[in-house]
């Protein structure tokens, strides 16, 4: 239960960052996006914000071999940079680069309600169901997973 | 040559934003131990694992009920979509499948990621920012939609 309320708040302090920042705006996002239009600078700082404080914090985070809740920290150890991990970002960029929506986003404008992000969420998630369907079959069929 | 488009430009609300984010992904990382990447917490619940669904459904709430909680202070800032249905449909199937494909999004490997120093965020940060930088210059000015 303390787990799910910390993930809540967490998820609230996402989504208002999301919402103060501009990129909840996919149309703000697009602006960034347009280097060669009228440019708009403003979702670099969104990053360099959130990435200076995220340094302190996962500096902090990696010499604890436990959270302050007690759970055990699940930082990520892959390392291998291959083709999945290009492929991927870049079919996610065209998305983005689409609509304006990276999933964060969208889930606000769904919650602030938003028809078009619906749709988007629900096309997002059956691309993620997709993926599951193709890497289960892939799986079952002997292939590397 | 870059034009800045100075009057949609909002340096102190994107810095602002963007380390509440960064406060947002410090939180879950310490209390949590996880990592605030919004497609892996999405994705994750398409592959339920008993005890694993809980926080996830409390972090994506928690984002989603952020606009309600806005409203309660002050009025939303402005979401704009300008994608019609089926540019939706398909980048929302894009964002789905790349996002798993390259295990994550602009909050996993874009701010968590980069926050570690991780290499492998990085490559998928220039992969998904690439993507999408080319694909509103072939939208915006090559085809001029």
């Amino acid at each position: 239960m303390k787990y799910n309320l910390s993930a809540l708040f967490a998820g609230v302090l996402f989504g208002l960052g999301l919402l103060l920042s501009g990129m909840a705006n996919p149309e703000k996002v697009l602006g960034f996006l347009d280097i060669a239009g009228a440019w708009d600078p403003s979702l670099a700082l969104v990053m360099a914000g959130a990435i200076g404080v995220g340094v302190i914090a996962f500096a902090l985070a990696g010499k604890q071999q436990r959270s302050a809740l007690g759970a055990e920290m699940k930082l990520p150890r892959a390392r291998h940079i291959d083709r999945r991990l290009v492929i991927g970002g870049l079919l996610f960029g065209a998305g983005w680069g689409i609509a304006g929506f990276c999933p964060g986003p969208a889930l606000v404008a769904l919650g602030a309600g938003e028809g078009k992000a619906f749709i988007f969420v629900a096309a997002m998630v059956a691309g993620m169901g997709l993926f599951e369907v193709i890497e289960r079959s892939r799986q079952s069929a002997g292939g590397k997973a | 040559m870059i034009t800045i488009d100075w009057a949609a430009f909002t340096p102190w609300s994107a810095l602002a934003g963007g380390a509440v984010i960064g406060l947002a992904a410090a939180a879950f990382v310490l209390l949590n131990g996880r990592i605030a990447g919004i497609s892996g917490i999405l994705g994750g619940l398409l592959r339920p694992v008993s005890g694993d669904v809980g926080w996830r459904l409390a972090f994506l709430l928690g984002i989603i009920v952020t606009p309600l909680i806005w409203l309660a202070f002050t009025s939303l800032p402005s979401i704009e979509v300008n994608a019609g249905t089926p540019a939706l449909v398909i980048a929302g199937l894009l964002v789905g499948i790349g996002t798993r494909y390259g295990s994550g999004c602009t909050s996993g490997h874009g701010v968590c990621g980069l926050s570690r120093f991780s290499p492998r965020s990085l490559v998928a940060t220039l992969s998904f920012m690439t993507a999408g930088f080319v694909t509103v210059f072939v939208i915006r000015h090559l085809l001029a939609i």
